[in-house]
């Protein structure tokens, strides 16, 4: 029996939300439409003489086609998209997870969606509140008292952290330290980050429990005398709680560098334990990623930064401040050694009011649940597909879990080919061959919204995949997705000889 | 694996040629952790190298890699069909090799993996 047979034996239809594909075909416009008739009625010009040349007016082939059939179009392709509104989405809050309608209703009160950034500061009071209210609660949950909302994404967040890192140093003195320590699991742009602002990397190795450990951290930290920081995601990229970063952090204070956290993990942390309280000295909060503004294509990000009293001065401005009922932006003027402006304006103001909006409805028992049902769900999945699939590092883990296709490889079929069967099934894959410290690696990210059914429902086909797997089809693995409407795609040949730009076929 | 051949724990292989000419590639278990291969960015001959410098960049579907210098020394050959056919890194060690170095101290040679430590190492990496 294939997985196919086992999904609808094990699920009902109703309550089966992978659709086995998508059935149409979508042109582009210009290959569906005619392009000789036009899709407007347009009164006949009166009294109009061409100033340029008739014959340079010739057809250029543009796609004559009506409103309806626009809308058609784009709303066609765009089922194509899979998306979080529309099923069970195991990338996690990475790409995407559940954004409340409830944050968009309140971005969309006026005073808000038309405040203006050039308004006299009197004038937008109300605004300026949200935002001073975002960095108290911002401080609140990380323990760490300054907070700029500036940073543009998450990755603009890490550059203002390490550029406020930088410009610390700098003040002290200390400019000719020139290394970041960044763990072989880090999120790519760490050590990215780190090059941007004139360091170089040094690796820690992460041992075999998917840690860091107190002796590879000194072995990487050496005498620390040419050491500026570090940067670590905790709970780190295999979704597991660094449990040493305690004494780590004390060991790299005392070597006088300073602890950049990236955020990215935050989701998992926020109302069980403060960041500060584990040693970090700055920390980017992804707002899509722990607060549930809209990302990924509908963006756009916002990464603030949170900092200790030590690196505030340092920071970006502007900050909102608060005095006898009034709230200001704060610029270099008053914050003379901050590194300065990383952006026009104030950051993505719409942003700030709905993460402010998801604190504000959750509350602080809220968000603390939202910690704890998004490592529940994980740990859900973990116990569940446990012995279908391998588990390279031993549980419980965060708010994702981390499999891999060893056992399965030996039959021929790789991390990329459970992926695809995913697609074939009606879902979008997890995260595969991320982190790069684990061999096929597959991370699930169920996120806090997803309830016991929805998860249970994807488990079902995993298992399901698992055993066909198992049985060793691998021929039949190497040609998912068959129901969608691209087939297996040719990744060498789309790398290496792809087709960049659109010809006409017939 | 050949006998003759040294490892690093970076998964490259290298033969010596000529008692100071160590020629490199990757090995097999780097070949099938990086999957279908789509391209290698050769470094230029002549180029001086330390002991762990990064010299070529190889990319697969999956990720792009770095491939280190196990020796110090200077270029003096790059394989050039890897430009047109990245996967004839996987046919053989005489088709598949990267780069030839002239190694300033041939001693370093010794400090590298044998076929058999080199073997229990993939096993123990292989977690």
């Amino acid at each position: 029996m294939t997985a196919e047979h086992k999904i609808t034996e094990r699920l009902s239809p109703e309550s089966h939300d992978g659709n086995r594909g998508l059935h149409y075909e979508e042109n582009l416009l210009w290959e569906k439409e005619h392009c000789d008739h036009p899709g407007v009625d347009l009164p006949q010009a009166e009294n109009i003489s061409l100033r340029t040349g008739l014959p340079e007016r010739g057809a250029i082939g543009l796609p004559q086609v009506s409103e309806p059939q626009v809308v058609r179009h784009f709303v066609r392709l765009s089922t194509w998209n899979y998306s979080i509104d529309h099923g069970f989405f195991p990338l996690g809050s990475c790409t995407m997870k559940h954004n409340p309608r409830l944050n968009e209703k309140i971005a969309r009160l006026p005073g808000f969606a038309h405040a203006h950034p050039l308004q006299p500061a009197e004038t937008v009071q109300g605004a300026l509140r949200v935002m001073y209210e975002l960095q108290e609660w911002l401080s609140e949950l990380t323990g760490l008292p300054g907070v700029c909302l500036a940073p543009a994404a998450g990755a603009h967040g890490e550059l203002a952290g390490m550029m406020t890192i930088r410009r610390a140093h700098e003040a002290k003195g200390q400019g000719h330290r020139k290394i970041v320590l960044v763990p072989d699991s880090a999120h790519g742009t760490n050590p990215a980050t780190a090059v941007i602002c004139g360091y170089t990397t040094r690796t820690i190795k992460t041992s075999e429990t998917g840690r860091l450990t107190i002796e590879s951290f000194k072995e990487a930290l050496g005498d620390g005398g040419d050491i500026a920081g570090m940067m670590v995601t905790n709970p780190n990229t295999c979704g597991l709680f660094e449990s040493d970063i305690l004494e780590i952090s004390k060991l790299l204070h005392e070597a006088g560098g300073y602890f950049y956290c990236d955020g990215a993990n935050f989701n998992a942390l926020v109302g069980k334990i403060r960041p500060g309280a584990f040693g970090v000295d700055v920390m980017h909060i992804n707002l899509h990623k722990t607060f549930s503004t809209p990302h990924g294509g509908g963006g756009p990000g916002s990464g603030p930064i949170c900092v200790t009293d030590e690196l505030a001065p340092y920071m970006p401005v502007p900050t909102v401040s608060h005095e006898n009922d009034t709230y200001r932006l704060e610029y270099e003027d008053e914050r003379p050694e901050s590194l300065g402006r990383l952006r026009g304006f104030v950051g993505q103001f719409g942003m700030h009011v709905r993460a402010l909006a998801y604190m504000m409805s959750h509350g602080a028992d809220g968000l603390k649940q939202v910690s704890e049902d998004a490592v529940l769900g994980a740990n859900y999945i973990l116990s569940q597909l446990q012995n279908d699939f391998h588990v390279p590092f031993e549980g419980p883990c965060m708010h994702e879990c981390l499999l891999t296709d060893k056992g399965l490889k030996e039959k021929g079929i790789q991390t990329i080919d459970i992926a695809k069967a995913l697609c074939e099934y009606g879902y979008h894959p997890m995260t595969i061959y991320f982190p790069l410290v684990v061999n096929g690696a597959m991370l699930i990210e169920p996120t806090e919204t997803e309830s016991k059914d929805a998860m249970d429902r994807f488990i079902t086909v995993m298992k399901s995949i698992a055993e066909d797997a198992q049985n060793g089809d691998a021929d039949k693995f190497h040609h998912f997705p068959e129901s969608t409407p691209r087939k297996r795609m040719d990744e060498v040949k789309a790398a290496r000889q792809p087709t960049l730009r659109w010809r006409e076929t017939s | 694996m050949t006998e003759n051949l040294k490892y690093t724990e970076e998964h490259e292989w290298i033969r010596i040629e000529d008692g100071d000419v160590a020629v490199i590639g990757i090995t097999p278990f780097a070949q099938d952790a990086l999957g279908d291969l789509v391209y290698v960015d050769l470094p230029e001959t002549g180029r001086k190298l330390s002991k762990g410098d990064d010299f070529a960049v190889v990319e697969s579907v999956k990720t792009a890699a770095e491939v280190y210098s196990p020796v110090s020394g200077e270029i003096v050959g790059i394989n050039d069909n890897l430009s047109n056919d990245p996967e004839l890194i996987k046919k053989s060690f005489d088709e598949g090799w990267i780069v030839k170095i002239k190694m300033d101290s041939p001693d370093e040679i010794a400090e590298l993996m044998d076929k058999d430590s080199y073997a229990k190492f993939c096993e123990e990496q292989d977690h």
